[in-house]
């Protein structure tokens, strides 16, 4: 398709090289440079979808990210939706089409990468306007640290969408000069196509960089697609100019209605016409620019309608010179037209109140109802705005120590002001920083300032429509209108908040750009208060959306959360371990043999442990040592149980209290030395407990002369449990005699392994005979295949986590965290022999006196079998009683409490689960019931210790 | 992303530190000799202030120290840091802040 609203010559696009891009399945050329909208607009096409909820035409309204009208979803060359076409930058094979407000998600992974960069410096300045770049330039003259980021392809700002002259010569020249200089600075970084889209505290701002998009498929696959960059500056300079708003009126939405200043960077920056026959309706002196523009670049302006009663007489002069009506003291009432403005509907407006009116012909209608400065990163750091009646917008209200907003979001209304408020501020941040000025820090020469005429601050022109603002469209993407607002504050709602959520106005992925402010004056006119009163919604991050995988960036799929491996993990992929995950470890959960599931292999594994030998990876056990004089003393205060009067040589279990008595962790303590502990905690305690000893030795007890340190991946650790695990151990350890009395039951010996130190323990988490093996994880494959190998002829067996749950079940062996759940005491748990009576105190012990901990009603932990021996009781399933009648008693049915832990036994050949049951222990022998799938199976309440309760086993 | 400055470290990312409740509320010298209010007292109740709070801050991902602060819970804004053996600032120690989103 041609271009037909191409300038023949000027803009910014490259016109020797010429792109293709399909939209709406219809074929579009444009050049490089282009946005998508542009060269649509080249085209002559407006309209671009259809809106959200009322299906009405809806076409290109602004030139950049405030567009409320122009929504795409691109296809090629990677499915995104919810884009702007104004700020899709074209590239060659772009595909696209117009979306009625809701796009799709792709269905296909996103190949591209995303990535971030941290980066600290003096002074970031957002926005590479006019303002931001004399800021930049003053900050990077005085040598400091530097960041300019600006959202567009090119640094310029507003002056990309002008003709403004600084130094006698055209703008853009004075910005290439500014953009060499920064990049000869060495601590200056330059970013485009970078979006600070998120301000917060201590100088933490957040910027998208869009890196490949505007390459198309020439993109290099090597580079990121999006980087999110983190900056932290000591000074941040605010520079992102002003969105221009516009007026409501009835049928204000239709494609062609656009804001003037986009009319003109559509011009300037991309040499298209918006039009053939133009209306420009403003309350303001800067639309007069847009109207004289394209006067001169050949559009027909029918009219230029000003709503205030005087106009302005300087511009008026400069429209009559050229030929171009103005009507002074007239509004824009309506408009005509379906997919197209035809007409706009001009009367009469004097004091508030609309004369009878004409349409003149046009085919695209420009307004302009002032200037919104863009306070959104200032609104973020929770700046406080201050109403300008006579700008009618809201501008920064405070001063915020290491973050100032400078030029036209600071509401400085011309060029030189810009300049001279960009170097004034940067100067200021660099006081504070201390940092002194360059000597010389030149700003170019711009022409003097001419005072315009006074704005006329107008939100809406009344309805004379008959449609009672229902065709005022205040918000264009959620097809909000006055009538909604009038509704919103009909139903009694004052606060701005409210109506925004009532309507929806401000909710659309522009987030109220547009909208916002307008919302704001309607509501204080028809609640009949200032507008300062109203006040704005919470400006939010983002500043424009921002799509999740460029803020998950590489923490994806493997990368989102690290794995924790073992010293033997490719020894047990090898070996067919289906992997758990605990915490960020991967366990293996068990070694199935060809043809078998895990119950299978669960049942064989466990069958070996408790008939012959079998050896687990343990080395995911949290192990802290703990070494000092007064070593002792901590572990005393810190476990419920005796640790001082342990002999070097010797190992006890100990469990460790919260201040309120309920149990947090539990393992064994080796004592290495009279003044050195080895802790072992559970693997999902090990972090916690090391926070836990340190928080107590350091807040509380700082007199102690005592250490902590993770040694958890110092030591691997190897269960070799069974009966024959006597025989395989010994094997492996000549030097050490493995006989009960030599090496009893909770000791520990050191012995070596061709030179290497190696520690035995005996210590069981399953009630059999068993050797816990400890060595340095550069050796752990060479002493795990030593184990194998000496195991061979008991037929040793690996197991994993499944079988070391079961084992540890069948002897009532707790988890924290699975059957106690933060509100579990050791008196709960049966284990009372744990808690000593010889210590004055320790963490825990007070509570323990409470009359609630005494509660005999209290949850306890019990086993339970299922009286058919066949169910697998599901693991958090409610257990219930029977009344004296065998009836259940009336809902709601009282819980007993819940099951904890539940498998099926090898060694008792049927189901067993633990449970808390209230007063469990006083139930054991009855029979309770627990609902399985719709019925109610009767379990039998036991002791929690279902294998081998005499303890015959542990010493083989 | 608030700066938080460790008395050890200097200014850090607050994800590298971890919150420790109110500061200044010892273990009791003697537990078994509070009544079971007394002791119900320590373990389970704290102030709540909107407005300056002293609390235990712990650097956890750096230096793995222990720190008092106190701090605004209204603005969230660190007013002081200061060790563990030093006592709780006084409040006309403390200077009025202006709200700044630096330092
Ligand atoms: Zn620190």
């Amino acid at each position: 398709m041609t271009s037909p609203f191409r300038t023949p010559q000027g803009g910014r696009v490259d016109r020797a090289t010429t792109v293709e891009f399909t939209f709406d399945g219809q074929a579009f050329t444009g050049h490089p440079g282009d946005t998508l909208a542009s060269a649509l607009l080249a085209a002559g096409r407006h309209q671009i979808a259809t809106s959200i909820s009322l299906g009405r035409p809806r076409g290109i309204a602004a030139a950049w990210a405030e567009d409320p009208g122009g929504l795409v979803q691109v296809e090629e060359p990677f499915p995104e939706p919810m884009l702007l076409a104004t700020t899709v930058e074209l590239a060659d094979g772009l595909v696209a089409h117009g979306l009625p407000g809701q796009g799709r998600l792709a269905e296909i992974p996103d190949s591209a990468r995303y990535d971030a960069v941290h980066h600290h410096v003096d002074v970031l300045v957002v926005g590479a306007g006019p303002a931001g770049l004399a800021a930049a330039l003053t900050a990077a003259r005085a040598g400091a640290r530097v960041a300019l980021v600006d959202e567009q392809s090119e640094a310029g700002g507003s002056l990309l969408a002008g003709t403004e002259r600084l130094d006698d010569a055209p703008a853009l020249q004075w910005v290439a000069a500014a953009v060499a200089e920064l990049a000869d600075h060495p601590e200056v970084l330059h970013l485009q196509r970078a979006t600070a889209f998120g301000s917060y505290d201590d100088g933490f701002v957040l910027a998208l960089e869009r890196r490949t998009d505007h390459l198309g498929a020439a993109a290099p696959r090597h580079l990121s697609r999006q980087r999110v960059w983190r900056f932290r500056a000591r000074s941040v300079v605010v520079a992102t100019g002003a969105h221009e708003r516009p007026v409501v009126f009835a049928d204000n939405d239709r494609p062609g209605i656009m804001l003037a200043g986009a009319a003109r960077t559509f011009l300037h920056r991309y040499g298209v016409l918006p039009g053939r026959e133009a209306v420009v309706f403003t309350t303001n002196d800067s639309a007069y620019d847009s109207a004289l523009d394209l006067h001169r670049a050949g559009v027909r302006v029918q009219a230029v309608v000003d709503a205030r009663p005087e106009g302005s007489p300087r511009r008026r002069e400069e429209c009559e010179r050229a030929g171009i009506r103005v009507l002074a003291g007239a509004v824009v009432t309506g408009t005509r037209g379906v997919e197209r403005v035809t007409h706009a509907l001009v009367a009469p407006f004097a004091d508030g109140e609309v004369g009878a009116g004409s349409a003149i012909a046009c085919d695209v209608l420009l307004v302009s109802g002032g200037w919104n400065p863009a306070v959104h990163l200032f609104s973020q750091a929770r700046g406080r705005l201050r109403y300008d009646a006579a700008l009618g917008a809201f501008v920064p209200g405070e001063e915020l120590d290491g973050l100032s907003v400078t030029g036209s979001a600071a509401g400085v209304p011309d060029l030189a002001g810009c300049l001279a408020d960009g170097q004034r501020v940067a100067r200021a941040a660099l006081s504070a920083l201390a940092i002194a000025p360059a000597a010389d820090d030149r700003l170019p020469a711009a022409p003097e300032p001419v005072v315009p005429s006074a704005p006329l601050v107008l939100w809406r022109v009344p309805d004379t429509s008959g449609a009672e603002g229902s065709t005022s469209f205040v918000d264009l993407q959620r097809d909000a209108t006055v009538a909604d607002i009038a509704r919103a504050v009909g139903a009694g709602l004052r606060s701005i908040e409210h109506v925004k959520r009532y309507t929806t106005i401000g909710t659309a992925h522009d987030q109220g750009k547009t909208s916002g402010v307008l919302t704001s004056g309607i509501t204080a006119e028809l609640l009949g208060v200032p507008v300062q009163d109203t006040g704005t919604t919470t400006f939010r991050p983002p500043y424009t959306p921002v799509a999740f995988a460029a803020l998950a960036g590489r923490d994806r799929g493997r990368l989102f959360d690290p794995e924790r491996v073992t010293a033997l993990h490719d020894w047990h992929v090898t070996a067919g371990a289906v992997f758990e995950d605990v915490g960020q470890w991967k366990r293996p959960r068990y070694y199935p043999r060809p043809g078998e599931d895990m119950e299978a292999a669960v049942l064989r594994e466990c069958a070996a442990a408790r008939t012959g030998v079998g050896i687990l990876d343990g080395s995911t056990l949290g192990k802290i040592d703990v070494q000092g004089p007064d070593a002792a003393v901590l572990l005393d205060r810190l476990y419920t149980n005796l640790m001082s009067s342990l002999k070097v040589g010797s190992v006890r279990y100990g469990v460790m209290c919260g201040v309120d008595g309920m149990v947090i962790d539990d393992g064994t303590v080796l004592r290495l030395a009279e003044d050195r502990f080895l802790v072992l905690t559970t693997t999902g305690g090990a972090a916690k407990i090391l926070d836990w000893m340190e928080e107590w030795a350091q807040t509380e007890w700082p007199d102690l002369r005592v250490h902590c340190t993770s040694v958890t991946e110092q030591w691997v650790t190897f269960p070799v449990v069974g009966p024959r695990s006597r025989d395989v151990v010994g094997a492996v350890f000549p030097q050490v005699d493995v006989a009960n009395e030599a090496f009893p039951f909770m000791t520990w010996r050191d012995t070596t392994l061709d030179g290497v130190p190696v520690r035995l323990a005996r210590i069981s988490f399953s009630g059999e005979l068993a050797f816990e093996v400890y060595v340095n994880p550069w050796y752990a494959v060479a002493v795990w295949q030593r184990l194998l190998e000496a195991g061979r002829p008991y037929g040793i067996t690996p197991y994993g986590t499944e079988t070391m749950h079961v084992l540890r079940a069948e002897k009532g062996y707790p988890i924290i965290g699975q059957d106690t759940d933060g509100t579990v005491t050791p008196q709960d748990l049966g284990m009372g022999w744990a808690v000593s009576k010889k210590k004055p105190d320790f963490v825990g012990k007070r509570s323990f006196a409470r009359v609630e901990n005494q509660n005999p009603l209290r949850k306890q932990l019990v086993g339970l079998l299922p009286v058919d021996r066949r169910t697998v009781l599901p693991e958090g399933s409610q257990i219930v009683e029977f009344r004296a009648d065998g009836q259940l008693p009336p809902p709601p049915v009282p819980m007993l409490g819940h099951v904890t832990s539940s498998y099926r036994s090898a060694a008792l050949a049927r189901p067993f689960a633990l449970a808390l049951v209230k007063g469990g222990r006083s139930r054991i022998g009855d029979t309770v019931h627990v609902p399985v799938n719709g019925t109610l199976v009767p379990v039998e309440v036991t002791g929690s210790v279902l294998v081998d309760p005499e303890g015959a086993r542990r010493d083989g | 992303m608030q700066l938080i400055a460790c008395p050890w470290c200097g200014p850090r990312e607050e994800v590298e530190f971890h919150y420790g409740g109110q500061a200044h509320v010892p273990y009791p010298d003697d537990p078994g000799g509070l009544s079971d209010e007394e002791w119900a007292h320590y373990v389970f109740y704290r102030d709540n202030p909107r407005g300056r709070f002293a609390e235990r801050w712990n650097h956890s991902a750096g230096c793995r120290r222990w720190f008092n602060a106190v701090r605004d819970t209204a603005t969230y804004r660190f007013e002081r840091v200061y060790r563990l053996d030093d006592p709780k600032p006084l409040a006309t120690e403390l200077a009025t802040s202006r709200r700044n989103t630096a330092r």
